[in-house]
């Protein structure tokens, strides 16, 4: 033991790599970088020597070979001549979809159920606290078992619609809800100013864009009169102006019309097509993650004091007034935390798409791809690598967010 | 079983086992068990039933190859396998065996290492739909639905079939027979798709088998066989005679039945060889004399197994079709036991 | 105003009025129905759709269960008996619920093993979970493992009595050679330990486990709700000093160390549970030596424990985070050293306020148990989705099983997460 009474003549004695501790830490970590490096020795040793002894080499060659199957859900171009990487591609923008499909709605979900079960309802404050506890305390997999289940075997099958005395109809004769999946009518143009498709869309997207951003100037205006003069001049006439006309003219210019879904054949046609399996793994993640949210959410409100509240009432705010003005911006910053890992958590929940058949990158490069080529070590390795990604982009962003609305401290 | 001194004390609980560098069949004999990969559920080719056996025409195999290397055909673990893991666990020494519905293909034989012993069944893939469609041909099914069950060559096959015809088709891919049934009745396909034995045996499940048909188009050439890791020659010879003990002891006439006199020596030289009366072809493989005799009484002859398990008695009701004997028009053939 | 009170007016009441009753909608269930149901117009709509909805889902369930029927031996006897009535089908649990439990391998004459295991666990883990119970049973949840072990698999008691020997050696060597130094202690128990497994592995005869007084049961026979419950509790017991242990190097200042617990931690959270159970099924097996294989359940073992450590570290972190950091300063100033610091005054405070936060990751744990039916185990949702939904008499049962399962999973966790609402309101007091 080395004290302050020690001659200072101290020479460097092997014991101290122990018990001194300016050179234990080193010793501790010339430990741990020993044990690291031996325990991948061993291990790329053990890969090497198994890789060797069942003559398997590791390469990721085969992701540029044609894939060989076809994939029913699909964000871009792919047919079955593609290649491993491209099937890959479709599976991560499956994933992407119905995570983000399922972000929002669980959001959704999560706050509705949240401020309800803080309801002096006494029923439904009830009924909430029951669909709280039942999605949280059941696995995930058994509500998407069940809602896939529901979803085929309850709705009714294309052949239902088919016939004189067909047992289900279109609702509206717009929509039709089967079990392969929810259609939907397609806006489209008749006489485009283009002659392709997105082109025109892009043109509404940038007509939207210019109306949102004379709207703003127009609000500028109006909040600069206001600090002004005191007078607030209406706004309202003029932004709805400025959001119809020009969308309006457009919509008649270029012929608006909807191409609305027919049985035909097998199949319902025409339309837009919202697929079962996305719809059961989007709906099954979205209430089961709610569950967690309305957790969330709920504990944020409680943990705003009931002083603001009551400061609130007492300047003769309503209580929606209260809520939205006072309550949840306070609420916000308890529940963002928490609201990012559970983003996380439905990001990686995705990958029980197998379960439905639904093309996800769990589902193709780690499920078909896999079966197929038997490239067991790259497909998972791949597989890991996205979802890693996947995750630190989320928490990074969310992270960014949090901190712009965290409470600014002098 | 040697001891791996790296496990020491979990070798001893169980839950890891060393493997003598020696070979699968000294491996094996030391275990006492043999290691068979099987599906984790078809069936009439494996399946558990209520009591936790392993039943099926591929667990017949398992079977009949521990009966011949230990001479006790109940000395099998059943190692269930998905699409997925089959491969690397029998790439890693997991498993000694695969029977599972496994179809002999170029890439799996020679750029995945395995050694296909034999082919059990020959099958192919066709399609399944509801009567009521009135559809006769795979090729009026324009725009339809498939649901396929994945792990064999099924969505390569389907892929092929319909860009060759020019005829599109919407894939809906299931993980488990039992699903792909559920989304099929329940009218989220038209068509479901998968080797036609599996499809013959999910039919005979349902409540009303009459109200669907097989349509008349196999796609695909699906010989489905055990295999082996390469490189281990003289176990892979040992399966592949097991087998073919089987398929000679149907085309000779001998059953689990009558096994018993014919063991006793006959005129038929063949008959005696396979029964190890006669020649030294058990000492050969590093087996027992009455190897074949053993692998014969396990279940059966290869028609015993194929009547009693996917025959047309069973509620399956296969008829042998190609997977007859050579003699009676069908391809099961095997090479002379001499 | 007061003066006055002695003058008697004429319109004064003198006697007090009889009390009347109060208002009718001011008491009883009127009263509760106003306050609580009907307090607004929007609470009036809300409470008739939540009526309509609970009618609803009643409807179409209560006829359902109540029509039930328990006793046949497959589905089409139950369609037979029902005659397109709405009805359940229950037989399929009745029929098959020691496979749902156990799986279809586990010997049926050794059922009172994993029941006596249970039984056990509670009394066990008992003393963890209220503070109030005697310390000295604590004795009992150390020796609980080695039990529960010889329970389960059964085989030769040799095992798991070598595995304690080493623990109680190890744990011997640390407490003579761990007070002088704790580096010494605790690396020298490590090493002792593994000597005593090893060489006690190679003592045991072979074949010890053929004739024992339990049978030994190989792991691939485990199954069935069992599976989950065993995971569960193995994988977050095992991962409790794991995750301590990644807490603490997290916030170690030896740059190395807590690089390599941030890259585990952060790894292991991004990546979802089932690519690492594809891990243990399709790609561990080529990182062991050559010449061994190791149980698909152990390596399953392997692969949650790292799961939920790296999350019980985050939880830990969160624990010792929340320490003022005057404990620190006074374990310092007591002249203790960073193990008996954390030993004596940090860790048993940081781990007090995380059980909450612990029990929340262990029923999240559990029920991610039920991925492990993803990779050919047959546990409670395996067992469905395979053999029994597979099956000719049972095909295509499906409300039943996974309504049996739900309510397995529910009254589990239901019942831990009202512990872990009970303990952090009893320590919220404690302040």
């Amino acid at each position: 033991m080395t004290t302050l009474t020690d001659p200072p003549k101290e020479s460097f004695r092997l014991s101290m790599l122990i018990n001194d501790t300016r050179y234990r830490s080193l010793t501790f970590q010339a430990i741990a970088a020993v044990a690291l490096a031996l325990a991948i020795w061993y291990l790329g040793n053990n890969l090497i020597q198994n890789l060797r002894a069942a003559g398997l080499n590791i390469s990721l060659n085969f992701m540029s070979d044609p894939a060989g199957y076809d994939i029913n859900q699909r964000l871009i171009e792919y047919d079955s001549q593609s290649s491993h990487a491209r099937a890959a591609l479709v599976g991560i923008l499956n994933t992407l979809l119905v995570a983000f499909l399922a972000c929002i709605t669980a959001t959704i979900f999560g706050v509705v159920a949240g401020v309800l079960r803080l309801s002096n309802n006494w029923l439904v404050s009830k009924v909430m606290a029951f669909y709280v506890e039942i999605f949280r305390n059941i696995p995930v997999l058994i509500w998407i078992l069940i809602i896939y289940t529901i979803m085929t075997a309850v709705m009714p099958g294309p052949r239902e619609f088919r016939g004189d005395n067909a047992t289900s109809s279109m609702v509206l004769d717009l929509f039709a809800f089967t079990n392969r999946g929810i259609y939907v009518p397609m806006p489209f143009f008749e006489n485009g100013l283009f002659g392709n498709a997105t082109l025109n869309w892009v043109l509404v997207l940038l007509v939207a864009c210019g109306s949102w951003y004379a709207t703003r100037t127009v609000n500028q205006r109006a909040a600069n009169i206001q600090a002004d003069t005191g007078v607030r001049p209406k706004t309202l006439w003029i932004n709805l102006a400025i959001w119809l006309v020009p969308f309006i003219a457009l919509m008649f210019i270029m012929g608006l019309a909807w191409e609305v879904p027919a049985l035909k054949g097998f199949n319902f046609k025409g339309g837009i097509k919202i697929g079962g399996p996305l719809i059961a793994l989007w709906f099954a993640l979205s209430i089961y993650t709610g569950a967690f949210i309305a957790e969330n959410v709920r504990a944020g409100i409680q943990a705003v004091s009931k002083g603001q509240t009551e400061a609130a009432a007492a300047l003769g705010l309503r209580a929606n007034r209260v809520m939205n003005l006072v309550v949840l911006p306070q609420a916000l910053r308890v529940i963002i935390p928490p609201l990012i890992s559970n983003y996380l958590n439905i990001t990686k929940n995705t990958s029980l798409a197998i379960l439905v058949g639904y093309a996800d990158i769990t589902a193709t490069l780690g499920g078909i791809t896999l079966n197929q080529t038997g490239r067991a070590i790259e497909c998972v390795l791949l597989m890991m690598l996205f979802y890693l990604s996947a995750s630190l982009l989320i928490s990074m962003l969310m992270n960014i967010y949090n901190s712009s609305v965290k409470l600014k401290e002098r | 079983m040697k001891k791996s001194v790296v496990f020491g004390a979990l070798t001893v609980a169980g839950l890891a086992a060393g493997a003598a560098a020696a070979g699968t069949l000294d491996d094996v004999k030391a275990r006492g068990k043999l290691n068979c990969g099987v599906t984790t559920g078809l069936v009439g080719f494996a399946a558990p039933d209520a009591n936790g056996e392993w039943m099926g025409f591929d667990v017949g195999v398992c079977r009949a190859v521990a009966a011949a290397v230990l001479g006790d055909p109940k000395a099998v673990e059943f190692v269930p396998t998905t699409g997925k893991t089959r491969f690397t666990a029998l790439a890693s020494g997991e498993i000694d065996m695969l029977a599972r519905n496994t179809t002999w293909t170029f890439s799996r034989d020679v750029d995945l290492k395995f050694t296909f012993v034999g082919v059990n069944y020959y099958d192919g893939q066709g399609f399944m739909v509801p009567k009521e469609l009135g559809v006769s041909s795979a090729k009026e099914l324009d725009g339809a639905t498939v649901c396929i069950q994945t792990g064999t060559t099924t969505e390569l096959n389907l892929a092929d079939f319909f860009r060759s015809n020019n005829i599109s088709y919407e894939p809906v891919p299931i993980e488990t027979n039992a699903e792909a049934q559920q989304q099929y009745l329940a009218g989220a396909c038209d068509v479901y798709t998968t080797d036609a034995s599996g499809l013959a045996a999910t039919r005979a499940t349902f409540e009303d088998p009459s109200a669907h048909v097989l349509l008349p188009e196999i796609i695909s050439k699906e010989p489905l066989g055990p295999l082996v890791r390469h490189g281990d020659d003289n176990w892979g010879d040992v399966v592949r005679w097991s087998l073919n003990a089987l398929i000679t002891a149907e085309e000779l006439g001998v059953t689990s039945a009558n096994i018993g006199e014919m063991a006793a020596g006959t005129n038929n030289p063949e008959i005696n060889r396979l029964l190890g009366t006669e020649g030294n072809l058990g000492e050969m493989l590093g087996l027992s004399a009455d190897w074949g005799k053993n692998a014969v009484m396990a279940g059966g002859n290869y028609g015993e197994l194929f009547e009693g398990n996917i025959g047309e008695s069973t509620p399956i009701g296969l008829a042998r079709g190609l997977n007859a004997q050579w003699t009676d028009g069908g391809l099961i053939y095997s090479p002379p036991f001499r | 105003m007061s003066d006055s009170q002695n003058n008697s007016v004429a319109f004064v009441a003198t006697e007090v009025i009889p009390q009347s009753p109060p208002p009718a909608r001011e008491t009883g269930v009127v009263k509760w129905l106003r306050e609580n149901l009907f307090s607004s117009v929007t609470n009036g709509i809300l409470t008739l759709v939540a009526l309509y909805l609970i009618y609803q889902v009643l409807s179409a369930i209560l006829p359902w269960i109540f029509n039930g029927i328990w006793t046949t031996n497959s589905l089409a006897e139950c369609r037979d008996i029902l005659q397109g009535k709405t009805g359940a089908c229950f037989s399929v649990l009745t029929e098959r619920w020691h496979q749902l439990i156990y799986g279809f391998k586990y010997p049926s004459d050794g059922y009172w093993r994993p029941n006596l295991a249970l039984v056990l666990m509670l009394v066990a883990i008992a003393p963890v979970l209220f503070f109030d119970l005697p310390r000295k049973l604590l004795i009992f949840t150390a020796l609980y493992p080695f039990v529960a072990f010889w329970l389960i698999w059964g085989g030769t008691i040799l095992a798991p009595l070598v595995a304690l020997v080493g623990f109680v050696v190890a744990g011997a060597f640390f407490q003579v050679f761990g007070r002088s130094s704790f580096a010494l202690g605790f690396f020298g128990g490590i090493v002792i330990a593994l000597i005593v497994w090893t060489v006690g592995g190679l003592l045991i005869p072979e074949g010890a486990s053929d004739n024992a007084l339990l049978p030994a049961v190989p792991s691939r026979d485990l199954g069935g709700f069992m599976l989950n419950l065993m995971l569960g509790v193995t994988c977050v017991s095992l991962s409790i000093p794991l995750g301590i242990a990644l807490a603490l190097g997290r916030q170690s200042d030896m740059p190395l160390i807590k690089g390599i617990c941030v890259v585990f931690i952060e790894f292991i959270r991004g990546v979802p549970l089932i690519t690492l159970l594809f891990v243990a099924s399709v790609m561990l097996a080529y990182f062991f030596p050559p010449e061994s294989t190791v149980d698909l359940f152990l390596r399953v073992v392997i692969m949650i424990t790292m799961f939920s450590a790296a999350y019980i570290a985050e939880v830990i972190r969160g624990g010792l985070a929340a320490l003022p950091k005057g404990q620190y300063e006074a374990a310092d100033s007591l002249g203790l050293d960073y193990p008996q610091a954390m030993r004596l005054i940090i860790l048993p405070q940081a781990l007090k306020i995380s059980i909450p936060g612990i029990v929340n990751v262990a029923v999240g744990l559990f029920k991610d148990t039920t991925l492990v039916s993803v990779i050919s185990m047959f546990d409670l949702v395996g067992m469905i989705r395979g053999p029994i939904l597979a099956s000719t008499e049972w095909n295509g049962v499906y409300w039943e099983l996974f309504g049996f399962a739900a309510l397995l999973f529910f009254v589990v966790c239901y019942g831990i997460s009202q512990y872990s609402q009970w303990l952090e309101r009893k320590l919220h007091k404690g302040h």
